[in-house]
């Protein structure tokens, strides 16, 4: 086996001195302190604009730009009349490594469509992110695009996703008002069916 | 004698109405110098009505923070020098100023004002004894605090001190032999001359070795990095590790106020205090003869801005320094004072003396 002898680096005359490496390092910061503070003031006098002085990205106010394949908050796709697009198969479910997806399926009118979802929770405190759930979907029903990354909550069940929050990703708990129209579950009335058909039939 | 008490009482409320205040605005400093060298922006949140004043309210925001924060005192500290300890601090640090000339002498009416709060005759030695007093403080937090960490961020404080506070004393009395005083005011008149009409006669040109040394050596008497051994946040936090809220804050009020008063010092004892290049009592004298006289007014105010600016400089310097290097190994520290610092010093007092002999005194 051949060996490979890695001799560490001398320090030179110069570099033993201090001073002159100190200087170098220095130079380096001050060229850094004058070009962002010369930059700071040129962009408060609207020039240099496309110099930018920091790297900072303002968090709440400025987001970082997202990737195209990027994974957030999931939501559910909806159909033309504004129930969701998922016919309960239990694909997601079943391939969930985190066993985080709960659906309970129930019968459609239509006779197309055979089943939706009664119930479909997300417990985003065990979702692992990993997308499986958006790949095995054979009706694009669920994706993971809404762009929502800051993610927290003061209690686990707050980081329970039900098929509101679901449907419609710009609803943030507590959900004190049910507008789906066709029957499902949820915790707004302590899991009793909610919402009818009826509707469908005056379309 | 009321006269010269109320003189001097204005003298002290100037000065350390100045000071406090360049020191809570070093926080500011602090914070945004570091973020320009880092390419970042700073602390810029703080917002009064919504007008955020680039971040400047930060500072004010601490200090309502530090005051209103639960003071914790450990079970089993000392609590009489657990108080006390951040007390020593600041005070030493502050009455350091009290011998710090700032300008010449002002003449109102007939009485002639130095502007100086004490015109000690050892004003040097003062002052060196009130630095070293300040490690007092640091020494009893780590000693009072009942905790391993905060006695070994003391011991190393103690240690790094005497290290460097010899090579600090060297240095300067290279300073003191050519100018053959110990008094800071005549020390900075006796800088007032022009060598050849040209160069101005600064401790600089006289002592640029013990320059070096002395800027080394008080930088590690500010206990900030690149000497912040007895602070060390990354392996034992320090000696103010069981210190909270102002108790605190005053040790960090102290870590600026010393990097004030070594500016200070660097500036009166190299770079000519309050001395302006050609300015002399009655006006400017530039070489070839031409002159542009100024009243007394005007040539003390010039002289005051032009300690004030020499001494900004010196803290920007010394903020860069920080954000620059990385902090000593212990055994690199010791090597540099005892090894590094202590002989060049030796070697350039005999320089010194050699020189004098042969050349004879300046002055």
């Amino acid at each position: 086996m051949a060996v490979k002898v890695v001799r560490r680096p001398e320090l030179t005359f110069m570099e033993k001195l201090y001073i002159p490496q100190i200087l170098c390092g220095f130079k380096i910061t001050s060229i850094h302190f004058f070009r962002n503070l010369f930059l700071h003031i040129a962009h408060l006098f609207g020039r240099f604009k496309h110099l930018p002085a920091a790297v900072t990205i303002q968090y709440p106010e400025q987001l970082r730009p997202l990737m195209s394949r990027h994974r957030s908050r999931h939501r559910l796709t909806l159909r033309e009349d504004d129930t969701p697009r998922c016919v309960g198969c239990m694909l997601c479910e079943t391939v969930c490594p985190a066993r985080c997806i709960t659906i309970v399926p129930g019968e459609h009118p239509d006779p197309h469509v055979e089943k939706y979802p009664v119930r479909f929770d997300i417990d985003l405190g065990i979702c692992v992110y990993c997308g499986y759930c958006v790949e095995v979907c054979p009706e694009d029903a669920i994706r993971m695009d809404t762009g929502i990354l800051d993610l927290a909550a003061y209690s686990r069940e707050e980081m329970q996703l039900d098929i509101h929050e679901l449907m419609d990703p710009k609803l943030r708990k507590p959900i004190n008002d049910c507008s789906l129209k066709f029957p499902h579950q949820c915790s707004l009335a302590d899991g009793e069916m909610k919402g009818s058909w009826e509707w469908l039939k005056d379309l | 004698m009321m006269e010269v008490l109320f003189i001097k009482l204005v003298l002290a409320g100037i000065v350390f109405f100045t000071v406090l205040n360049f020191a809570g605005f070093h926080t500011w400093v602090e914070r945004k110098q570091s973020a320009l060298i880092q390419d970042r922006i700073g602390a810029n949140r703080a917002d009064i009505l919504g007008f955020r004043a680039l971040g400047l309210f930060h500072g004010i925001a601490d200090v309502i923070k530090l005051f209103t924060k639960e003071d914790i005192v450990p079970e089993g500290a000392d609590k009489t020098l657990h108080t006390l300890a951040p007390v020593f601090s600041v005070f030493f640090a502050l009455v350091a100023f009290a011998a710090i000339p700032f300008g010449d002498r002002l003449i109102l009416g007939d009485t002639v004002v130095e502007l100086q709060i004490a015109k000690i005759n050892v004003g040097l030695l003062y002052i060196f004894a009130m630095l070293s007093l300040g490690v007092y403080g640091v020494i009893l937090a780590g000693f009072a605090s009942r905790n391993n960490y905060a006695i070994l961020g003391g011991l190393r404080a103690t240690a790094q001190m005497i290290s460097y506070e010899i090579a600090l004393g060297l240095a300067v009395i290279g300073v003191i032999m050519v100018y053959g005083t110990m008094d800071l005011s005549e020390l900075v008149r006796a800088q007032g001359r022009m060598l050849g009409g040209w160069i101005p006669a600064w401790g600089i040109v006289y002592q640029p070795v013990a320059f070096v040394v002395f800027l080394t050596a008080a930088l590690a008497e500010t206990k900030r990095l690149p000497f912040d051994l007895p602070e060390a946040e990354s392996e034992i936090i320090g000696y103010f590790v069981e210190y909270s809220g102002m108790k605190f804050g005053m040790f960090f009020l102290t870590d600026f106020l010393e990097t004030i008063i070594v500016a200070c010092l660097a500036t009166t004892l190299f770079f000519g205090g309050w001395q302006v290049p050609f300015l002399m009592p009655d006006g400017f004298h530039f070489p070839g003869g031409a002159e542009f006289l100024v009243s007394n007014w005007i040539y003390v105010l010039l002289g005051m801005a032009s300690f004030s600016f020499k001494v900004v400089v010196f803290c920007w310097i010394f903020m860069q320094l920080r954000w620059t290097l990385p902090r000593f190994r212990y055994d690199q520290l010791m090597r540099l004072g005892w090894k590094g610092l202590f002989p060049i010093a030796v070697g350039n007092i005999v320089l010194t003396a050699v020189l004098l002999f042969v050349f004879g005194r300046t002055s």
